[in-house]
C-alpha cells in the first residue's frame, strides 16, 4: 500500500469512529432514564470509593487465574496426548479421556463449582481442604482442562501425518516425534484459540464468588448492597477488561513474532 | 558375488479391499541402484513405505543386510535408522532451521553429541551446496533446495540404504536437475538406492536395474537398456509408449 493511501485510510477510520461514537453517546445520554442510570451505574464518587477494595479483591481473581491456567496448560496437554495414543492397547485410556471431556464440557461451570465447593468440604475429611477458593480453582481446572484439551487435540490433528511419517522414518520414537515435531507445530497453531479459552477462564474466576470467596465480583456485590448503587459492578468490569486487553495483544504479538521468525533469513 | 542389501520376498499389502502389492519380489545388491517405474497407483510408493516399515505388510518378508525386518519383535526405530527415505513432498519440519532439520534425528536417535552432529550436518550441507542455507527455515527455500535438504537429512543418519519416492515429481521443471545431480553423486559414491521415478532418461542413466511395477507385481526387470528400449511385456511397452507421448523419454 502506498504511504499516502495508508494515511488517508487512518484519517477516514478515525473520523468515522468519532462520528459513530458521538452519535451513540448522544443517543444514550438523551434517553429518558439516563439521569437515573447515570446516578446508579456511573457514579464517579462511588467508583473512586469502591475501587481500592475491589482492586484488592481482584488480586484473588488474578491469583486463581494464574494457578488454574498453569495447571490447565499441562493437564490439558496430557489429556490430549492420551487421546492421541495409537493402538488398541490404549483404548481404555482413550475412552476415559473422551468420557472426561464430554462430562466436563457438558456440565455448566457454575454447577461444578457449586458441587465441589459445597460438597467436598461437607465430607468433613481432615485431609480435604475447606477453602472455597481452593475448590473453586479445582472446579475451574476440571472444566477448562476439558475445553483446552480439545483445542490441543485439534492442533495435533491439524499437523499433517506426513510430518509424523518423516520423523518416524528417521528412526525417532512415537514420543520423540510427538514432542519434537508434532506438538511444537500444533501448539503454535492453537495459541489464538488457547488464549480465547483463557480469557473465558479469567472471567469465570468471578463465579467462585458464588462460594463466598471475596473476589472482585463478590466484593462489588457487597459494596452495591451496602450503598444501593451499582457503580462497583462497573468498577469490577473495568478491571476485568483491563486484564483481558493486554492478554489479547500479547497473543497477537506471539503469533506475529513466530511468523516473522519463520520467514526471516538466517545470517 | 555381491551381497544383497535388500530382499523383498512375496510382499502383499492391502488397504481395505484394495490390494496394492500382490506378491512383490525384488533384490537390491549393495552399491546397486534400482529404479522402480510404473503408472501412478501401481504400488511404487507403497512398496517403499513398506520397506521403511511406515506401512505394515500383510504377507511375505523384507530382509535388509541379512536381517528380516518384518519379523516379530524387531525394533522398528532401529531398522529405520539404517534406511533413509525421501518423500515426494519433502516433508521438512517447518518449525526448525535447515540445520536443526538435519541434526534432529542424529542427536535424538543416534545420541550423537550436538557439536559433532552440527559439524557433520554442516559438512553434508556444504557438500550439496547448501552451506549458506543452514540457518534458514524451510519456507524460505526453493523446492529444489528443500528436497536437497531432505536428502541431506536422510543421509545424516548414515543409512545403509536410501529409498527415494518420486523426489522430483513435485518440483518445477527447472529445479529437477539440481536434485537429480545430488542423486547421481550419491550413486557415484556407492550408495545403495531404491528409486521410484517418472524420469525415464534419468533411470536409464543411473540405474543398474529397472523394475516395471504393474498392478502390484513386478512384471519385468532387467538392465535399463533392455527394459526401456526392448521391453518384452506388452504392458511395459504400452506404459513406455504413454511416457514417450508425454514427452518424458
Amino acid at each position: 500500500m502506498a504511504g499516502g493511501e495508508g494515511r488517508r485510510g487512518v484519517t477516514v477510520a478515525l473520523l468515522s469512529t468519532v462520528v459513530f461514537f458521538t452519535l451513540l453517546a448522544v443517543a444514550i445520554t438523551h434517553a429518558p432514564g439516563w439521569p437515573e442510570v447515570k446516578r446508579t451505574f456511573f457514579n464517579w464518587d462511588e467508583f473512586r470509593a469502591s475501587m481500592p477494595e475491589i482492586s484488592r479483591a481482584f488480586l484473588l481473581n488474578v491469583k486463581m487465574f494464574c494457578i488454574a491456567e498453569a495447571l490447565i496448560l499441562v493437564l490439558a496437554l496430557l489429556l490430549a496426548i492420551v487421546r492421541s495414543l495409537p493402538g488398541p492397547v490404549f483404548f481404555p485410556m482413550r475412552a476415559l479421556g473422551i468420557a472426561y471431556a464430554d462430562f466436563f464440557r457438558g456440565v455448566p461451570t457454575i454447577l461444578v463449582i457449586a458441587l465441589l465447593g459445597f460438597g467436598a468440604p461437607a465430607l468433613q475429611l481432615s485431609w480435604v481442604p475447606l477453602s472455597t477458593t481452593f475448590w473453586g480453582i479445582v472446579a475451574l481446572v476440571l472444566v477448562y482442562t476439558a475445553y483446552v484439551s480439545e483445542v490441543y487435540r485439534a492442533g495435533i490433528e491439524s499437523v499433517h501425518r506426513s510430518q509424523d511419517a518423516a520423523a518416524r522414518s528417521l528412526g525417532l520414537t512415537h514420543w520423540q516425534s510427538l514432542s519434537r515435531v508434532v506438538l511444537p507445530q500444533a501448539v503454535r497453531r492453537v495459541i489464538p484459540p488457547l488464549l480465547n479459552d483463557f480469557i473465558g477462564l479469567q472471567k469465570d474466576t468471578a463465579l467462585v464468588g458464588f462460594l463466598g470467596s471475596v473476589e472482585a465480583f463478590k466484593q462489588s456485590q457487597i459494596d452495591a448492597a451496602a450503598t444501593f448503587n451499582y457503580t462497583p459492578f462497573v468498577a469490577a468490569a473495568v478491571l476485568f477488561v483491563a486484564l483481558t486487553i493486554p492478554l489479547a495483544r500479547f497473543t497477537d504479538w506471539l503469533v506475529l513474532r513466530d511468523r516473522r521468525r519463520r520467514h526471516a533469513t538466517g545470517t | 558375488m555381491m551381497s544383497e542389501a535388500l530382499v523383498v520376498d512375496g510382499v502383499h499389502k492391502s488397504f481395505g479391499a484394495l490390494e496394492v502389492l500382490r506378491g512383490v519380489d525384488l533384490a537390491v545388491a549393495e552399491h546397486e541402484v534400482v529404479c522402480l517405474i510404473g503408472a501412478s497407483g501401481s504400488g511404487k510408493s507403497t512398496l517403499l513405505r513398506c520397506v521403511n516399515l511406515l506401512e505394515p505388510i500383510d504377507r511375505g518378508r523384507i530382509v535388509v543386510e541379512g536381517e528380516e525386518i518384518t519379523a516379530r519383535g524387531v525394533n522398528v526405530n532401529k531398522v529405520r535408522r539404517r534406511i533413509g527415505i525421501v518423500f515426494q513432498a519433502y516433508n521438512l519440519f517447518p518449525h526448525m532451521s535447515v540445520l536443526s532439520n538435519v541434526t534432529l534425528a542424529p542427536t535424538l536417535a543416534l545420541k550423537t553429541p550436538r557439536a559433532q552432529a552440527e559439524a557433520e550436518a554442516t559438512a553434508l550441507l556444504d557438500r550439496f551446496g547448501l552451506a549458506d542455507k543452514r540457518n534458514d527455515y524451510p519456507d524460505r527455500l526453493s523446492g529444489g533446495q528443500q528436497q536437497r535438504v531432505a536428502i541431506v537429512r536422510a543421509l545424516a543418519m548414515r543409512p545403509d540404504l536410501m529409498l527415494l519416492d518420486e523426489v522430483t515429481s513435485a518440483l518445477d521443471p527447472e529445479l529437477v536437475a539440481e536434485v537429480l545431480e545430488v542423486i547421481r553423486e550419491l550413486a557415484a559414491g556407492g550408495m545403495t538406492m531404491l528409486i521410484a521415478t517418472h524420469e525415464m532418461s534419468f533411470a536409464r542413466d543411473i540405474a543398474d536395474q529397472v523394475c516395471f511395477l504393474d498392478e502390484g507385481v513386478i512384471l519385468e526387470q532387467g538392465p535399463p537398456a533392455q527394459i526401456l528400449s526392448e521391453p518384452k511385456e506388452s504392458r511395459t511397452q504400452q506404459f513406455l509408449q504413454r511416457i514417450i507421448q508425454a514427452g518424458r523419454l
